[in-house]
Order: structure tokens, then C-alpha cells, then sequence
């Protein structure tokens, strides 16, 4: 009854022959191809231009130079500690932030998510502004006999600013995402704050934490114009390697080449391994998964 | 329930096991969760996907407890995640989880609610044994009051918050305060009208039919009686009639679906009564049996 009723409707409606719908699907399928060749070309053009701008020789060559070098130690050890700071005190502020409700707490979140969407460059001229010499806390710690401008904790700060946010965006919604039940019922099996949170909390939310430790520790090897701007270009002490590529571009473009190579390589190689801890972490958590049956047939 | 685990806090009253006072709204006593010492299993039992099944009951006591897993016949889960167990396998791991914090006080809330038929049967029989061997004060909380009546010394029937009722299970089937906890009971509720007589009261029910009761009423009354307490005769001897809608066979008695009511009775006590479909039977009760309830 209801194909009779459908038949009437579309012949009522004057729908076009079996031939002419073929046509127009296969007319959808060509646009919709078109369409996907003509983004991909775009994103990836560049991405293999900048592979095979030159022979693989003169590429490692431009990663051995000392230039080179001393960028991948700057960049490595300004980044790594500004992870180690952001995921130390950015986990259990976040926690904080999503687990609690509290007067003041999305104000709290918008200036959290101001950074992500300052530019680069205002951030370095902010941080000059606050920390600089004639900053606003330039005077205070002269005192101290700090001088952060143009020293790498100056480029650890701008990598800070500028990529903490996005380890505390995803972390705070991470942790809100949170079964909140099973957080409680940890409280009643006798775990203060503290225990629920590193326990229960933190393991739960790992996945979520991972992926923003990612796009945190990604954004904050490629950061340019707040470092620049704060804590200046000089090989070897703030001279990360997206410096060393714009402070090559003239002299050496050969280099500067190689060392984006390097970078294009990081930047897939965190992407991946965010992209690979999700996946397991949603295979662990799911009960779908099969993983690890070990005794499960029971013996009885 | 949430309130017992100090994980709600109310405006008013107080929470107190024995002499210890959890919460008192008016002294400003209000025990954090872990420090109450209560074994809390949440409806969906709240178990730590990412702990194996003895990392979860370790979790209570802060140290291993294989008597417990082998007590609860989950020792050979021990190794598994809680994604790869069975609801009933699920419900024994957060009763080991609970019982692994040496608790004052067993919280269950909606034990059952989360299983399929068949398994709720068995598992609530394994949960009756395991409460009777504890022997701890058990909170528990369930819409079904065959669950409630298998498991409970003491019923309390909730209304809208309220506590309506609070007695062993026989007593409140036998005498039923209120419309509420005679339906969670099972009882058939009639509407009527009271007359007081020196025996009690009669009441004539507003489809038609006079009933006895042996308690005092007046005025517009509803009446509980329970399915198992109604004598099906023939139409001419009744107090009241009523048409048959459906009869099945339950456990060796005969399930009388009515337009206004359901009969249980023996096969045996309705062998000379016609009971197809649309037949007009007869009904009688017992004064005693007759239940008046507040409107």
C-alpha cells in the first residue's frame, strides 16, 4: 500500500525517467569529486612543494647546520618546559574550573580563551607591556635582578601565553565531560579531592587530555610572533626553529627550507599521536572493545 | 539516598547512623562523602572504566581483597575491565567495591534497574543470601514492590518526597494508608460513597455494588482490596458484578481480569463458576478485607 501511495506521488510530481536520475547522480558524484581534488590540491600542493623544493642530500645538509641545531635545542628546551609547566598547573586548574561551580567562573573561562584568539604579534607587545623593562613589572623585578627581555624564559613565557590556552580549553572540557556518578562514588569509597582527581578524574579525561596536550605542545613549536616580538631572534639563545626559518628566508632559503621540513614533520608527528591516543582511549573505555579478554569465560 | 552519601545536601533535617550525626541542617553538621563510611552502589554502579575488576575494589580499601572477589564469585574476573562484564558481574563488583570500604551502611540504589528480566530474578535471589550473611544496615531503593518485599525488614513508600508509610511488608499489604502504597502493592482501588453503621460502614461503589467494612467511614471514600481476598460467585449471591475481561493461569491460580477489578483465586475455588470472556460473574469480600483508605 505505502509503494502504491509512493508511485502515485512522484509520477504526480513528474519525476524524471530512471536514465535522467542516473544522469543527475552521476552528475553529483562528478561535482562532488571536483570538489574534494580541488581542496585536497590545495592543502596538499603546498605541503609537497615545500617536500621536493630540493634533493634529499642538500636537505640534510641544511639540518646540520649549526644555525640548524641550535634551533632545534632552543625550540626543544623552551617547549618542553613550557609543556612540563602548562600540564602541571594547567591540569588541576582545569579540573577546578569544570568540576566547580562558582560565582565569577565563565569570566574565568573567557579570559582563559582570550589568548587563543589574540594575535600572536599584540600578545608579544603585551608581554613587553607587562614584563618588559619599562613594563608594568619591568621596575619590580629589576629589583629582583630579573631581566626577562631577549632571554629564553622571556621565549618560554610568549610560548607559554600563547599556547597554555588550548591545553586548558580542552582539558576544561574534558574534564566537564566527565560521568560526573563516578566521581561521587569515588568520594563515598573514601577519596578526598585530591585522589578523585589524580585517580579517577585525570585517567578518565586522559583522551581529551591528550588531544589538547597536542594542539598545546604543536601550537606552541610553531609560535612566531609573540616570541619574536618579546624575546627577539639570537641563534642559539631565543631563536626557535620558526625564527630561524624567517631569519634564513633571506640569507639562506636552501635552510629555511630544511628546517620547515622539520617542522611540517613535528606538526604530523604530534597530530598522529594525539589522532593514535584518542583511538585507543575510546577502544579502552567502550564496550565494544575486546582487548585484553583474558579470564572472562567463567570457570564455574 | 544521595543525601544519606552526602552527596546532595538538603535544606532541612538530619542524617544519623546510631550516634554519629552525618548532617543536621540545624547544627550545621554536614560530613563530607568519604568520610561517612557508607558502601554506595548508583544505579548504573558507578564503576572505574579504566581499573580492572580488583583495581575497582581496591580502590575502597587501598589494598587488594581477593575474600572479597571470592566471596561475590567475581575472583575470576579479576583481570577484567568493567566494559566486559555482564550486568549481574557488573552489580557484584560494585558490591565488593562497596563492601571493600567496611561500610556502616549499604546504600542500593535501583539494584536492579539497569538488568534484564531473567538476570534481575537470579541476582536479586544472590542479593537476598549476600544481605542476609552481611548483616548490615541496607538502604534500598526500587520502584518494584516484589523486589522491595523480597529484599526489606522494613518498607518505606515514598509520594512525591513524602514518606507515606514506613512497616514490615505484611503489614503494609494489611492495612495499606494510602491510594498509593495499596497500587505499589498490588491491591485493586475503588472509588465510593461511606455510610456509617454501628459495625462499621457500608459503602456503595460508584459503578454499582455494596461493600462491607469492618472500619468506620463516611462521606466519599476509596476502598483497597486485594486481588487474593475476592471470592468469585455466581451473579445472584454477589455484593457486587462485574464482566469478564481476560482469565490466564498463574502459578496455580486463576488471574480474573475484570472491568473493574482482578481476582486471583485457586482453580479449585472456581471450578462451577463460567468465566469466558464477557460472562457477568459475582464478587464477594470480607468485611475485614475491605480496606478504607484517606481519599
Amino acid at each position: 500500500m505505502s509503494t502504491g501511495h509512493g508511485i502515485a506521488v512522484t509520477s504526480a510530481g513528474g519525476s524524471p525517467s530512471p536514465r535522467r536520475a542516473a544522469v543527475a547522480r552521476a552528475a553529483l558524484v562528478a561535482g562532488a569529486a571536483v570538489l574534494m581534488a580541488v581542496v585536497l590540491t590545495f592543502l596538499v600542493l603546498p605541503i609537497v612543494a615545500l617536500l621536493t623544493y630540493q634533493p634529499v642530500h642538500d636537505l640534510i645538509d641544511g639540518l646540520r647546520a649549526q644555525v640548524t641545531i641550535d634551533a632545534i635545542i632552543v625550540s626543544l628546551k623552551t617547549n618542553a618546559i613550557a609543556f612540563a609547566i602548562t600540564v602541571v598547573l594547567g591540569t588541576p586548574f582545569a579540573y577546578i574550573l569544570a568540576r566547580h561551580q562558582f560565582r565569577g567562573r565563565s569570566v574565568v573561562i573567557t579570559l582563559v580563551e582570550l589568548p587563543l584568539v589574540m594575535p600572536p604579534a599584540v600578545a608579544g607587545l603585551a608581554l613587553l607591556a607587562a614584563f618588559g623593562r619599562l613594563g608594568l613589572l619591568g621596575s619590580e623585578l629589576q629589583v629582583l635582578g630579573v631581566d626577562l627581555a631577549f632571554t629564553q624564559a622571556a621565549v618560554v613565557l610568549a610560548i607559554l601565553f600563547v599556547a597554555s590556552p588550548f591545553y586548558l580549553r580542552g582539558a576544561i572540557a574534558a574534564f566537564e565531560a566527565l560521568d560526573g556518578s563516578v566521581l561521587d562514588v569515588a568520594g563515598t569509597l573514601g577519596a578526598g579531592p585530591v585522589r578523585r582527581m589524580l585517580r579517577v578524574g585525570i585517567p578518565l579525561a586522559s583522551g581529551g587530555l591528550g588531544a589538547a596536550a597536542g594542539a598545546s605542545f604543536a601550537r606552541g613549536m610553531g609560535e612566531f610572533g609573540a616570541t619574536i616580538l618579546f624575546a627577539g631572534s639570537f641563534q642559539g639563545v631565543t631563536q626557535t626553529l620558526p625564527l630561524a626559518v624567517y631569519s634564513l628566508f633571506d640569507a639562506n632559503l636552501d635552510q629555511a627550507v630544511a628546517i620547515g621540513v622539520l617542522l611540517l614533520f613535528v606538526s604530523a608527528a604530534i597530530l598522529f599521536a594525539s589522532k593514535l591516543i584518542l583511538r585507543s582511549w575510546t577502544t579502552w573505555t567502550s564496550p565494544s572493545s575486546l582487548r585484553g579478554v583474558r579470564s572472562i569465560s567463567a570457570p564455574r | 539516598m544521595r543525601i544519606v552519601a552526602g552527596l546532595e545536601r538538603p535544606r532541612a533535617g538530619r542524617v544519623a547512623l546510631g550516634d554519629e550525626v552525618w548532617f543536621d541542617a540545624a547544627r550545621r553538621i554536614d560530613w563530607k562523602p568519604e568520610r561517612r563510611r557508607v558502601g554506595y552502589v548508583p544505579q548504573d554502579y558507578g564503576l572505574f572504566p579504566h581499573l580492572s575488576v580488583a583495581g575497582n575494589v581496591r580502590f575502597a580499601g587501598r589494598r587488594p581483597r581477593p575474600d572479597l572477589l571470592e566471596r561475590l564469585g567475581i575472583a575470576h574476573l579479576a583481570d577484567a575491565r568493567p566494559a566486559q562484564l555482564s550486568g549481574g558481574e557488573r552489580q557484584r563488583v560494585a558490591l565488593a567495591r562497596a563492601l571493600a570500604r567496611d561500610p556502616h551502611v549499604l546504600l542500593l540504589d535501583e539494584p536492579f534497574g539497569a538488568l534484564d528480566a531473567i538476570t534481575r530474578q537470579r541476582v536479586r535471589d544472590e542479593l537476598v543470601d549476600m544481605l542476609a550473611v552481611l548483616r548490615l544496615p541496607t538502604l534500598l531503593v526500587t520502584h518494584a514492590f516484589d523486589d522491595a518485599r523480597a529484599l526489606a525488614s522494613r518498607i518505606g513508600v515514598l509520594e512525591d518526597g513524602r514518606l507515606s508509610q514506613l512497616e514490615t511488608p505484611a503489614e503494609l499489604v494489611a492495612a495499606p494508608a494510602t491510594v498509593a502504597v495499596a497500587a505499589l502493592t498490588g491491591a485493586n482501588v475503588l472509588g465510593g460513597t461511606a455510610i456509617r453503621r454501628s459495625d462499621g460502614a457500608v459503602i456503595h461503589l460508584d459503578g454499582g455494588g455494596t461493600l462491607a467494612s469492618a472500619a468506620p467511614a463516611a462521606g466519599p471514600v476509596r476502598v483497597a482490596i486485594y486481588p487474593w481476598k475476592i471470592a468469585l460467585t455466581s451473579p445472584e449471591m454477589a455484593q457486587l458484578t462485574d464482566r469478564v475481561l481476560s482469565v490466564r493461569e498463574d502459578s496455580g491460580a486463576l488471574v480474573v481480569r475484570l472491568q473493574r477489578c482482578l481476582v486471583r483465586a485457586p482453580v479449585s475455588a472456581v471450578a462451577d463458576i463460567a468465566l469466558a470472556e464477557g460472562a457477568l460473574v459475582g464478587l464477594r469480600v470480607a468485611a475485614a478485607d475491605v480496606h478504607v483508605l484517606v481519599a
